[in-house]
């Protein structure tokens, strides 16, 4: 068994044939992370005896006649997804000892599905980042340059599928947070619409934008991962009532007839000429293949960053509230008052990135700039969302760059915030607009650095966006 | 709009205890982030409603019914500090 090439897919027939139990399965991918890890540092931590307990009882339901396409399979979990009895820090000294005492809607499903819980995948402190070096506790690398970032803020989960020490992983997206890092270590990583999978469980960073979605080696494992995690859920009153679709079947579209938009805007300069130039391929070899390509507008894009880090930071200053030392995470020790006791619990807690935000996302809602820029921000971003309403009559799904450039070196963004905020250029209207988007693998750049296609759709159209990202992946790329 | 921010006054709103030196660095990184944001002045939003939720979401109704909750152990386990079933914090209420 070889853990760096084994799809989810394969992982799966592998199971169902009996060619290896779960727990042989589970087993590799411990090794594998033992092996890897002193190195990648994709995980927080890693839980043999769980998983193999697990891949045990997944093997006995085998045993007695149970299937799933999920049935026995590892996977790693991004750590501010609540696991049951598992470590759930956020990457934050603030959580450090916490443990899960329930699991999120998503853990559920992959639990009810008999999925196994490997190990909490590295990420930025609550969320906010993209580069992962704003971990508490330590910096994820790149497999394929160690001295290079993973990308973030889920970028333990991508390292990880993409290093070899994870058949498949979750991650969340709040400006690119799946994508980006699917981008920079070349794995696929799909942000699902707004209200399609729950965040119940998952530590909130900004609520109208988090969405959860799977991290995979191809196009048809996001969607096998993607099926089980979709769908209205009760604790969740922003999930839409709306069926899921057999996603796999989606697939097999093909790219004839198929109208791919290019949104003008994100083909301007500035970016990285290679990555450009792997995007370009991509589009035209997809149009080779019987592909339709228009070009669209999409004109408010400048104020994408803008309105993302107003709306973001604010939402996130409200939910890092609960951080406060009373009921869980760290409290300081004999505090004054109980003014000190919060004030000073979140100053030894948290991290310079989330300290930033939090006062940013304060200012922004203080008394007298509520309006200009909170409700301005948000009456941008209705604009933004015009944008690809209006975009997407004139064609199905969009193709543009994943990020402007390819993975950097560690260290080399981390000291400018706003050099790094401009870095999500491409992926955060996707989610102000509340809208799906995938990242596929469409080449590497000379020096080795894996380049992303992002294949935007509709809100619910992620059976658009398989279907064109898996026929891009089958029959173009290869 | 203005470009000066009393960081220290929203610290204070946050409940966030700053250093000197974060002080220093967050005034002066949140000026040139604030004056990036402020880009969206230029627009003309009249008319415009705002987007609240990432979809065009009212209300999500459920039935009025009672279901178990969850067990109140669990809510505890991580307390930084419990008395039985109770969080323990310093006191609130200042001496007469």
């Amino acid at each position: 068994m070889n853990i760096l090439k084994l799809t989810l897919c394969e992982a799966a027939e592998g199971l169902r044939k009996k060619a290896f139990s779960s727990v042989e399965l589970t087993r590799e991918v411990l090794d594998a992370i033992e092996k890897k890890d002193g190195e990648l540092n994709a995980y927080l931590s890693v839980d043999a005896e769980g998983a193999l307990r697990q891949a045990a009882a997944a093997d006995a339901a085998r045993q007695s006649g149970r299937d799933h396409a999920l049935l026995g399979v590892p996977v790693g979990i991004k750590d501010l997804i609540n696991v049951e009895g598992q470590p759930c820090t956020c990457a934050s000294k603030i959580l450090q000892g916490f443990t899960s005492t329930y699991d999120a809607t998503v853990s559920a499903r992959l639990r009810e599905a008999g999925a196994v819980f490997a190990g909490r995948t590295n990420m930025d402190e609550f969320a906010m980042g993209s580069s992962t070096e704003g971990s508490a506790f330590k910096v994820t690398r790149n497999p394929h340059d160690l001295t290079r970032v993973p990308g973030g803020s889920s970028g333990g989960s991508a390292a990880a599928v993409a290093g070899g020490e994870a058949i498949a992983a979750l991650g969340t997206d709040t400006g690119g947070s799946i994508r980006q890092p699917s981008a920079f270590c070349g794995c696929v990583g799909l942000k699902p619409s707004y209200g399609r999978v729950s965040r119940y469980g998952v530590t909130a960073y900004a609520s109208s934008l988090d969405q959860v979605g799977p991290m995979t080696k191809t196009v048809e494992d996001a969607a096998v991962l993607l099926q089980a995690l979709a769908g209205r859920d009760a604790h969740d009153g922003t999930t839409l009532d709306v069926p899921v679709p057999d996603y796999r079947a989606a697939l097999r579209g093909g790219l004839k007839g198929l109208r791919i938009g290019l949104p003008k805007e994100y083909y301007v300069e500035g970016s990285d000429p290679e990555v450009m130039a792997c995007v370009r391929k991509a589009v035209d070899a997809c149009a080779a293949a019987g592909a339709e390509i228009v070009e669209v507008g999409l004109p408010h894009t400048e104020y994408a960053i803008a309105v993302y880090y107003i709306v973001a930071t604010a939402e996130a200053s409200a939910n890092l509230a609960r951080f406060d030392g009373v009921r869980y995470g760290h409290r300081t020790p004999r505090p004054d008052s109980v003014f000190d006791l919060y004030a000073k619990s979140r100053a030894d807690g948290f991290g310079t990135e989330v300290k930033r935000r939090i006062i940013l996302g304060t200012y922004v809602l203080s008394s007298g700039y509520y309006d200009a820029y909170y409700g301005r921000a948000q009456k941008v971003r209705t604009l933004i969302r015009q944008d690809f309403a209006e975009a997407f009559k004139q064609c199905d799904v969009m193709f543009t760059p994943v990020a402007p450039t390819p993975a950097y070196r560690i260290g080399e963004a981390s000291n400018d915030p706003l050099k790094m905020y401009l870095g999500d250029i491409f992926t955060v209207p996707a989610n102000l607009a509340g809208i799906c988007g995938i990242s596929v693998p469409c080449g590497k750049t000379a020096a080795g650095l894996p380049v992303g296609l992002q294949v935007l759709g509709p809100a619910f159209g992620e059976c658009a966006i398989l279907r064109a990202a898996y026929a891009y992946e089958q029959e173009v790329r290869a | 709009m203005s470009h000066t921010i009393d960081v220290a006054y929203v610290a204070g709103l946050a409940r966030l205890a700053l250093s000197a030196d974060e002080k220093c660095t967050f005034q002066q990184q949140l000026e040139t982030i604030v004056k990036y944001v402020e880009k969206i002045g230029e627009l003309d939003l009249s008319g415009i409603e705002p987007t609240l939720h990432g979809q065009s979401l009212v209300n999500a109704f459920r039935e009025d019914v009672v279901v178990p909750s969850m067990d109140r152990e669990r809510f505890l386990a991580n307390a930084p500090e419990r008395n039985g079933f109770e969080f323990k914090l310093p006191k609130i209420v200042e001496d007469a």
